[in-house]
This record gives C-alpha cells, structure tokens and sequence, in this order.
C-alpha cells in the first residue's frame, strides 16, 4: 500500500513539474557546455593564432578565423627555430630509456617483495613507502649535487636516472597487480624446474601486461610533460627536450605570438593523438595510478 | 608457498625419489650449499637496481640536505662553512622568505574550488547524459597537457587586449586589470590556470568513485522516489567522501608545494613567487646553497606533516557503501 501511495505522489510530483524538470534538463546541458567552452576555448584560439600572419594576429580579434586554414609558415618557423626535431628526438630517446628501465626495475622490485620473504624485506618496504611522500622538487637543491657528483650534468642520462630512480609509484601499481596473480601460477613453473629469472620473465611480466599499461601511461605523460629536470640538468641547447624547446621559445623570438601558438600546437598533438588512440586506458590508468 | 621453500633447507635426505618429486629438487639435494646461497641471493638481485636508484636519488640527497641546510654553502666551493641552525634562523627572521607561503593560500582555496566543480560535473555525468563520452573527455583534456604549453596558452589568453579581455569586452566589462602584471589580481589569474589545469584529474577521479557505488542504492532510491539530488546528497556523496578528503588533504601539500605555473608564466615576479620558486632561485640563481636547504628541509617537514595527518584521518579502505 504505502509503497504504491508513495510511487504515486512521485508520478504526481513529475506529473506536476513537467517545467521544472525541463529547467533542470537545460541547466546540466548548459553547465556541461559552459564548462567544455572553458576547457577548450583557450586551446583553439591558440591554434586559430597558429594559422595568422603576423598582421593578422595583431589587427584583429583573437577569434577571428585565419584568412588561410593552411597557413603552415609558422609552423615551418617553430620547427626550424626552435629546434624542435631536435626536441622530439631526445624526449623519445628519454621515454623510451626511462619507460623501459621503470617497467623491469620496477617490475623486477616488486617481484621481489610480493613473492619473496627475505631479511630486510620489511625495511625496503618502509623505504618505499617513505620516499613515495618526499615531493621531487624540494629535493632539487641537494639531488643537484649527486647528479653532478655522478657526471651527469648535461646529458640525457641526467633525466633518464632521475625519471627511472625515483619513480615508486609504479612499484605499488606492480605491486596491487602482483597480489591478484595466485602463487600457484608461478609455483606449477618452479615444480617444471624452472628458475626465479625464468619465472620473471616468461610468467610474472607477460601476466602483468595491464600494469604495464598503465605505468607506461601515467609515466609517460608525466615524462613528456616534466619541465623542471631537464630544465636544471640538461641546460645545452642541443639536449633540448620538448618541454625546454618550449619554454626558449620566449626568448629569441621576442613575443612572436603565432610562432609560440604553433609551438604550442606542436606540443599538444601527440598528446591528442594518444589521448584519442587510447581513452579508456587513459582513463583507467589516472584512476588507478593516483590513487595508490 | 616460495616463503617455506625459501626459508627453509633442502630436506635432509633424499626423500624416497618417488615419480612426483621433480629434477630440480635432485640438483637442490646434490648441491645443497651452493643452491642455498643462489636462492637466499635471488630476492636481493631482483631489486638490487631499484633500492641502489632509491639510495641514491632519494634518499642520499635527502640526508645531504640536511648537512647543506647547517652550511654556509655556495654550491660550488669545495669551501663551505659550518653555521648551525643560523639558515634556519634567518629564514624565520627574514618576512620575505616565509611570507611567501601565504601564496600558497590562493593555490589552496582554488583547490576547493576544483574539488567543489569536479564534484558537480561528475555527479551530472554520472547520470544518464547524451554525448557523455565527448564531455568527459574535452574537461579532462587540459590535465594531459605539458606545463610549459599551459603557460604559455595563458599568456596568451592574458595578455592585454588578448582573449580575455576580448570577451570580458563583448559583456560589457570596461575595466580590465593587467591579469599578470597587477600584484592584486596576479595570484588569482595564476590560480586559476592551476585549477584549469588539474580538474580534470579530480573529475575523472570522482567519477570513477561514483561509479564503484554499487548500482542497487541508486535503483532503491529511484524507486522510492527520491530527487536527484537527494540522490547527489545522500548517497554520491557519503559513497565517495574518503576520495574527496584525500584529494582535498593532497590539494594542501600541492598548494604549499606549487612551482610549474607561476615560474613559467611569471618567473614569480609581482609578487606571485611561491616557497619552491623562492628555494629554486635562492639555490641556483644566488647560490646560497646552504638556506635553500634549510628552505627545501622546512617545505619537506610540512608536506610529510600533512601527509601523516592524511593517513591519520582518512581511512585507507574506500568502501563505506556496499
């Protein structure tokens, strides 16, 4: 009875408000475009900049469209001065070095702890867990000193151990993953005979396939986008990354408005194309990587 | 289990060889000193690489820091000298250097503004809604985007006469403040790319916490009638209030520690230098290497102070529902 009384009010209340949902309707698609409108009108009025000539770019509104779509002169301009092949070349030199170590490293630590009990086991965990809070920048100052302790001031090597070395949280992402794969899969392979190494190799890293995905999304859209390590260490113009060329894009060029926008548009591409290729690991990979 | 195994040696005997007990554990009989060895080795070669990474990049700076931060130091010197707590005292004695932390206050009420926005647009696409897909994705955008392109997109949509300006002129605002170059209205712009910057984060966060709410709550309080946002009040939020304190407990280590933003977009001038602005020039732009440690020391104690206040108030596990 009451629950039939109380489906009928709610008949009645929709029945009765026909306005006001519609109001509510409109609103939520209004804030939704309002919000995308914030998101990405930044972005276009860069890449409508990136299309203008210099004349253009100053005599007119900044939402005028470009009097040619296929202006492409700025660009060539970005490439060439900036140094931006060059750019490209070392980021992926770096992302590929750095990707590669942080998966077997990382994958390789995690092995360790989830499947072994050995003396200090507790403490390297601790030791993670411990440096997991210790923000990168703060330590700059003294990180500084070991890098150039080491010899690695201006080299890629400089990024490349540092992205490798202090990434822990992509021990923990191996770490989750490790402890949903039974023992009893890599204990049948060592009753075959087989050694921790193999069992590493041709068991544990293919079972952690997903992990890796999302390691090598979260790492790499923080490696790609990192500014301040190669902005200290890698000070050579030639070690340009793409987030340095960027950034020297402020000085020489003065303030060349559409030659900075198609920078910036050089920039973001990739990070469309992957955003668009990959979506739902994307997705999936910032949920689980910032949560951990 | 690998723990018994492990731990223990290699039955004494050869167990009567029966057709289940395999070749290994022949070998492992046979040579029981060297296999022991190879196999209490085997879990410290596996993560020999990271823990001597970790040493050295993290926590060997990280100790050093402490020794800088009682030097009188430039950096560069193999003479430096031994002044105590005196870096400590003139960072608390000198205003300038630890007023900046009142900056940090701006970067922290936007990211209750995020939070308070993330929170909306989830609970609104966490319902039925056309083109979900295409929303979610262009507000999560922005937080895939390098920093420096950030930066600079803003710079251009600040500058005088530039976007905004443009379209504060299409509603009819005369007045127009020089966003970056005003010390009154800096802090406010800067926080404001920050919060364009990382909301997505938070959105795509929530509404992966929203969608982890088992579905029948959401199906009993339809039938029983109850609004949206009864719904949003009532059930979204207590499901997903240990994400939205964490967030906000990281939002005040993020807001103490901001650097990318400001040090691009004005290199902290007019007054928008935040603490690791500060730190980062006073060690590599004046050289004093030994206050910017004792800086970087004082920055490392609060966020590890907040950090511990996090796990002390927010429970790890994020299933109060279901």
């Amino acid at each position: 009875m009451t629950t039939r009384a109380r489906t009928q009010t709610t008949r009645a209340r929709a029945r009765t408000t026909p306005a006001r949902a519609r109001l509510a309707v409109t609103l939520k698609y209004a804030s939704l475009a309002a919000g995308c409108l914030v998101a990405a009108v930044p972005l276009l009025v860069v890449f409508l900049a990136s299309l203008k000539s210099e004349d253009e770019l100053y005599g007119e509104t900044p939402f005028a469209p470009p009097a040619n779509w296929f202006n492409l002169d700025n660009y060539r301009t970005a490439f060439e001065e900036g140094q931006l092949v060059d750019a490209f070349v070392n980021t992926t030199i770096i992302l590929v070095i750095s990707l590669t170590g942080t998966v077997l490293i990382g994958s390789m630590a995690a092995y360790a702890v989830s499947r072994f009990d050995f003396r200090g086991r507790r403490l390297t965990m601790f030791l993670f867990l411990l440096a997991a809070l210790v923000p990168g920048v703060t330590t700059q100052v003294a990180t500084f000193q070991v890098v150039t302790g080491l010899g690695l001031f201006n080299t890629r090597w400089a990024a490349i151990a540092l992205f490798t070395g202090t990434d822990i949280i992509s021990i923990y992402i191996f770490l989750q993953f490790l402890r949903g794969i039974p023992r009893s899969v890599d204990e049948a392979a060592m009753l075959d005979g087989a050694t921790h190494w193999k069992i590493y190799r041709t068991i544990i890293l293919p079972l952690l396939k997903p992990a890796i995905v999302t390691v090598v999304i979260v790492k790499g859209v923080a490696v790609y986008n990192e500014f301040y390590i190669p902005f200290l260490y890698m000070p050579s113009r030639d070690l340009g990354v793409v987030s340095t060329s960027l950034f020297r894009f402020q000085g020489p060029t003065g303030t060349q408005w559409e030659v900075i926008s198609a920078g910036i548009v050089i920039t973001v591409i990739p990070t469309l194309i992957v955003f668009l290729a990959l979506q739902r690991y994307i997705y999936n990979g910032f949920t689980r990587g910032a949560t951990k | 289990m690998v723990r018994s195994r492990t731990g223990h040696p290699a039955p004494k005997v050869a167990e009567p060889a029966g057709a289940a007990v395999p070749a290994a554990r022949h070998q492992r009989v046979r040579r029981p000193l060297a296999e022991r060895a190879r196999r209490r080795a085997t879990p410290y070669l596996f993560i020999a690489a990271a823990l001597v990474l970790l040493v050295v990049f993290t926590y060997v700076p990280v100790v050093s820091m402490f020794g800088y931060s009682l030097l009188d130091w430039d950096g560069l010197d193999p003479v430096s000298e031994f002044v105590g707590a005196g870096n400590y005292a003139e960072l608390v004695t000198r205003p300038e250097l630890f007023g900046v932390f009142t900056v940090s206050l701006y970067y922290f009420g936007g990211t209750v503004v995020q939070l308070a926005a993330a929170l909306y647009f989830a609970a609104i696409l966490s319902f039925k809604v056309r083109f979900r897909n295409f929303f979610k994705g262009v507000l999560f955008f922005p937080y895939l985007i390098n920093g420096v392109a950030i930066g600079f997109i803003f710079l251009y949509v600040f500058k005088p006469d530039g976007v905004l300006d443009t379209l504060l002129g299409l509603l009819g605002v005369e007045d127009k403040p020089l966003w970056l170059g005003d010390r009154s209205v800096v802090n406010h712009s800067l926080t404001g790319v920050s919060i364009w910057r990382y909301f997505g984060l938070n959105l795509v966060l929530f509404l992966g916490a929203i969608q982890s709410i088992p579905a029948h709550l959401f199906e009993a309080a339809q039938m029983d009638g109850a609004t949206r946002w009864q719904q949003f009040r009532h059930i979204i939020v207590p499901g997903i209030r240990p994400v939205i304190g964490l967030n906000l407990i990281l939002g005040v280590s993020g807001a103490l520690s901001v650097f990318e933003i400001p040090y691009i977009m004005t290199g902290g001038a007019n007054g928008s230098a935040t603490f690791v602005i500060q730190t980062v020039n006073t060690a590599f732009k004046y050289h004093k290497v030994g206050l910017a440690s004792a800086m970087a020391v004082v920055l490392l104690a609060l966020v590890l102070i907040v950090t511990w206040i996090q796990r002390r108030t927010i429970p790890d596990d994020t299933t109060e529902l279901s």
